[in-house]
């Protein structure tokens, strides 16, 4: 059984096997070869749309991704719903299961129609203009409405289960589009020995030549030739071939992305396979042959079902073996249409005129009256009838005076009409190339390249099939030249077949109709029609940026391919200028959608950002530790026992840390081993404090600057050996720390003998403290004499640890006796372990960051990003005496002592004590004089950190505060929702201000 | 994605290399009144055509450099390395290594 408009025979599909897909849920029959769209027409169906904003009937336009109207949502399952395909575009395979979009309850009862007859109201601008106001309205009421009203598909409901790769590749020589100019740039630039990538975004090669009947090359019919070259340039090793490929996108210096399509043509895609490949492609020269898209003509009520581009149905004819529909009207403003007119007579349409809006008859008209076909010129279509197609059209004659005289109303079921076609320019556009205005023809085409590239063929302004070949040819000639210096004989290829008509007709065609109502659609996708854009121009719109932002015309998913032309003329009519003068639309990327999945490829799911897990990691949640994100690290957060929440474990690891010992990972910490002969001097400039004099084993708190003389980051730095150091950072600043010191050792003293080497993934360290820290790492340590007087605070010793090579600092982030012990990385859980065995016995236990967080700001140790924003100088940190004032130069040295980073105003960090001892602050609130300020008041700081304090017996808080060291014991307030919270301003330090405790 | 030609690596992607400001500043001497520090700081040429900057290639070598960029073609005019003067581009062959 064959479907009701599918030719006798013909077309490039396999009349011997049948595919069974639903549209809607209606069963229908189609073939390979076969589009959803082309299946679809051939089995009648031409109602496959509702329009954007007026819900209007639609049906096809174009036979190419550039169709505007015929967006459907392919479903395979839940995760793997795609919306918004055109259906020109959708592969037709077994079980193919499509729906329409835009519509409820059905695309046949359609209750959005009624914005329709609501149309003066829904002008461009209606949305800025009537839903702005009040504003509580646009949230609540009118943007939940419109957003439930519109809408172009649905997401999917269920993640997408498939996989997407990447691939990178490099050629001499890129050819974009595989018709007749692309084939021979391909086949110049390979025979000339370049390695060359061609792609196309069709499943077959050959573009124009496998719609084209009337096509010979070289003798041969121009299908089979496609078919031959593209036979003989896949067999060649240099030359990779993609179809189903879009080139989507231009990003610089002549990388391209491409879009390979690989498995939605498949009824049943096999695992092995990506469903996409995002190619990302470096060419030295690329060559763009992207062919030429026909332009619709606007004339009243355009955009009925079963009116579509004549080049569409010549294709759907030649290709797919389907006439659009069964009798005729072509309506035209160049030759290129006459063919559509033939071929469909040939093909048992019923044409029952050609309306010509050209006053003279051109050979092409006398081929059509010859073969029998009216042919009616300086004739326009006025109006059109019909509900869920089109049924008939009103012709008008134009006079030479311009006046128009209604004619005749003819029956038809389709209208295939043409203004000529409009180079696609999209990717030179987006390469940065300059477009020059063609005036003859009044197309835009491209000039002065940006990149290495060159367009040809019909994008170039190409009519011809012969003219398309020779410039393929020179172009890929000269691309490979330009790339490998390879050479290839000169090539003439003997052509025929159909010419297209660059430029034709542009804007809106003339009518007697009523301009200011007559609805001549210009941007079918997003329902523009000429009269909106000149409303726009009346609205004072000058700029086709502005007109195209206010009407919304060349917005949509197409991007205007058939409608900007004819919306810059409308525009440039209205206003009286030259089409050059109104500008064009910028091109942008992507040239048709790409899936979000091929952008994210293999980045999804747990490789979106890698996760960073501390030696301690595993052990940590066995126990039930919740973890916190500290950058890309996993740290433990706190340990709970015996069902404790966050406040009571916080607690008790607090006081168990200082009354006898605590556990902490600290393998987060930032660690840069600086080496050399040089290696002292350097950091005496690198840091804010003095590090010559340092002695061997032993280490000093340094500030890091920048030259602005703000506080950078921190760390304790040992001096290992005469010419080595160990550099700790903040846990997120080591990248940025080590970036910093390579450009200081690099450009501004390459003169210093010194390495920088990052060992943060090399060492794995643990942090003992509490007063019985000794006792729990002296008998896992060999080497060294743990004794205050042999070791004292900030020590460093290269020893033995659990018979590893180590590293053992005593330091403290607590205020009490500390040690951290590095050893080798994999060997940190050993490490955790046995610590953790011997703190257990002795009464001690684990401790997360948030202990880690309560007991250094219960000794005022401040956190660099924490307590400091960028802004705060060593001096405003409360750490001036860090700074080694009589260094003839460190970073920062200048900067920190500019006038005005000194005095009275600067913000300084302080302890607060809030009244209310119960009282924990919130972190970031604002420091005000006042209790109760006025709207608008000049906060004096704010609170960087606060934590109940169980050693302390009360909530404290550190504070940056304008002034803040001389206002010592005076009342500030903390302005809250719920009411002032009246705070006392105080030493920054808790906890044994003395520092008795640091030796256990 | 732009093509960048480090001087001791040769063209590599842009996604290689991180941009660290505008080259040939000097730092402010240490006893440097507070306008030289903040000119040095934070006055910048920011020039309709031709820019010196400073490079890294960070995810490659690891070496600074300096390049010659067009601030409206976003073209690299020329890179070289650190210490060495900024090219005069009027001289046919002054560009030099690292030239594309
Ligand atoms: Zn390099």
């Amino acid at each position: 059984m064959s479907a009701a408009f599918r030719t006798a025979s013909g077309g490039r599909i396999d009349r011997s096997k049948q595919l069974a897909f639903t549209f809607d849920g209606v069963r229908m029959i189609g073939h390979p070869g076969d589009t959803l769209a082309s299946a679809l027409t051939a089995n009648g169906v031409r109602l496959l749309a509702r329009s954007f904003k007026y819900h209007r009937p639609r049906g096809l336009v174009a036979a190419g991704s550039e169709e505007p109207n015929a967006l459907v949502t392919v479903i395979r399952d839940d995760g793997r719903t795609t919306p918004n395909l055109a259906a020109t575009t959708v592969e037709l395979y077994d079980g193919l299961v499509a729906v329409s979009q835009n519509r409820w309850p059905s695309l046949k009862w359609d209750v959005g129609a009624l914005n329709d007859l609501f149309s003066p109201i829904f002008v461009s601008g209606f949305y800025y203009k009537t839903f702005m106001w009040p504003r509580s309205f646009w949230q609540k009421v009118y943007e939940p409405r419109i957003r439930a009203a519109a809408g172009f598909g649905e997401a999917p409901k269920a993640a997408d289960p498939d996989r997407y790769a990447n691939r990178f590749a490099h050629c001499d020589v890129l050819v974009i589009g595989v018709g007749p100019a692309g084939l021979a740039a391909a086949r110049a630039a390979a025979d000339a020995g370049a390695r060359v990538i061609l792609c196309d975004e069709n499943p077959e090669l050959g573009g124009s030549l496998l719609a084209d009947p009337s096509a010979v090359i070289d003798g041969e019919p121009g299908a089979a030739w496609a078919a031959s070259i593209a036979a003989d340039l896949a067999a060649r090793e240099t030359v990779t071939l993609l179809t189903r490929t879009t080139a989507f996108g231009w990003y610089q210096d002549n990388m391209v992305g491409l879009l390979e399509r690989v498995t939605d043509h498949l009824a049943d895609p096999p695992d092995h396979l990506p469903r996409e490949r995002l190619w990302q492609v470096r060419a030295k020269r690329v060559v763009i042959a992207a062919g030429a898209l026909e332009r619709p003509l606007v004339f009243p009520e355009n955009d009925r079902p079963g009116i579509m581009l004549a080049d569409a149905a010549r294709t759907f004819l030649a290709r797919h073996g389907v006439a659009a529909g069964s009798r005729a009207v072509v309506f035209t403003a160049t030759d290129s249409a006459y063919a559509a007119a033939i071929e469909a007579k040939a093909a048992g349409v019923s044409v029952a005129l050609v309306a010509d809006l050209r006053r003279e008859a051109s050979p092409a008209a006398e081929a059509a009256r010859a073969a029998g076909i009216r042919v009616d010129l300086a004739t326009t279509i006025e109006a059109t009838s019909g509900g869920l197609s089109v049924e008939s059209v009103r012709l008008a004659r134009v006079a030479a005076n311009g006046s128009i005289a209604p004619g005749e109303t003819i029956a038809c079921d389709l209208v295939l009409h043409s203004a000529g076609f409009t180079p696609t320019v999209h990717l030179f556009s987006q390469s940065r190339g300059k477009l020059r205005f063609d005036a003859d023809r009044g197309v835009f085409l491209p000039g002065e390249p940006h990149e290495d590239a060159t367009s040809a063929g019909a994008c170039n302004g190409a009519e011809t099939l012969a003219a398309c070949l020779a410039a393929g040819h020179a172009a890929g000639a000269a691309a490979a030249r330009a790339a490998t210096g390879g050479e290839v004989a000169e090539r003439a290829y003997a052509a025929e077949g159909l010419a297209i008509e660059i430029g034709g007709h542009f804007g809106e065609v003339p009518h007697g109709r009523d301009a200011s109502r007559v609805k001549c659609f210009v941007d079918l996708q997003h329902d523009v029609t000429a009269k909106d854009i000149r409303l726009a121009t009346r609205e004072g719109f000058r700029s086709i940026e502005h007109v195209k932002r206010f009407t919304t015309t060349g917005m949509a998913t197409d991007q205007g391919k058939a409608s900007n032309m004819n919306a810059l003329a409308v525009a440039a009519a209205t206003m009286g200028l030259d089409v050059p003068q109104v500008g064009l639309t910028t091109f942008r990327r992507p040239y048709t959608p790409v899936s979000f999945g091929a952008f994210a490829g293999v980045n999804r799911g747990g490789l979106f950002d890698p996760i960073r897990r501390t030696p301690s990691h595993d052990a940590a949640a066995a126990r039930g530790a919740p973890f916190e994100d500290v950058g890309l690290w996993k740290r433990a957060w706190w340990f709970p026992r015996d069902g404790e929440d966050r406040h009571a474990a916080v607690a008790r690891e607090c006081r168990t840390v200082r009354e006898t010992v605590g556990v902490f990972d600290a393998s987060t910490l930032g660690k840069i081993e600086v080496v050399g002969p040089d290696a002292a001097e350097f950091l005496n400039r690198m840091y804010v404090n003095p590090f010559l004099k340092l002695g061997v084993g032993r280490c000093r708190y340094g500030i890091l600057c920048r030259d602005d003389g703000f506080v950078y980051d921190d760390g304790v730095i040992g001096r290992i050996a005469e010419d080595r150091f160990h550099v700790t950072t903040t846990t997120g600043g080591a990248p940025r720390v080590l970036m910093m010191m390579e450009d200081y050792l690099q450009t501004e003293w390459p003169e210093l003998d010194v390495w920088l080497t990052s060992t943060t993934e090399q060492w794995a360290v643990v942090a003992i403290q509490g007063p019985e820290a000794r006792e729990v790492i002296a008998p896992l340590v060999a080497g060294v004499d743990l004794s205050t007087a042999a070791f004292p605070h900030m020590s460093v010793a290269d020893c033995r640890i659990l018979g590893l090579p180590g590293r053992l600092f005593r330091v403290s982030f607590t205020g009490e006796l500390g040690y951290e012990l590095n050893v080798p990385a994999d060997y940190g859980a050993a490490l955790w372990d046995a610590l953790l065995a011997r703190a257990e016995a002795l009464g001690g236990c684990a401790y997360g960051t948030e202990t880690m967080h309560v007991l250094r700001a219960e000794k005022g140790y401040i956190i660099v990003g924490q307590d400091t924003d960028g802004t705060l100088t060593p001096a405003d940190a409360g750490l001036a005496r860090a700074v080694g004032k009589s260094k003839p130069d460190f970073v920062g040295k200048a900067g920190m002592a500019r006038p005005d980073l000194t005095g009275p105003h600067r913000k300084e960090i302080v302890g607060l004590l809030p009244d209310d001892p119960k009282c924990v602050l919130d972190e970031g609130a604002q420091i005000t004089a006042e209790a109760n300020p006025a709207k608008g008041a000049h906060a004096l700081g704010h609170v960087t950190s606060a934590y109940w304090s169980a050693n302390v017996g009360r909530g404290i808080a550190l504070a940056m505060v304008e002034g803040g060291r001389s206002r010592m014991g005076t009342k500030l307030h903390v302005p809250m929702p719920t009411g002032p919270i009246a705070v006392t301003v105080v030493d920054p330090v808790f906890w044994d201000k003395e520092g008795k405790r640091l030796d256990g | 994605m732009l093509l960048i030609t480090c001087p001791y690596c040769g063209p590599r992607p842009e996604i290689e290399f991180a941009a660290r400001g505008e080259a040939h500043v000097a730092r402010a001497a240490p006893d440097a009144d507070g306008e030289a520090v903040a000119a040095s700081l934070y006055v910048r040429s920011n020039p309709r055509g031709v820019i010196a900057e400073r490079w890294r290639h960070v995810a490659g070598c690891g070496r600074f450099f300096d390049a010659l960029r067009h601030t409206v073609t976003d073209k690299f005019v020329a890179t070289y390395r650190v210490g060495e003067p900024r090219p005069d581009l009027a001289a046919p062959a002054g560009a030099g290594e690292g030239t594309r």
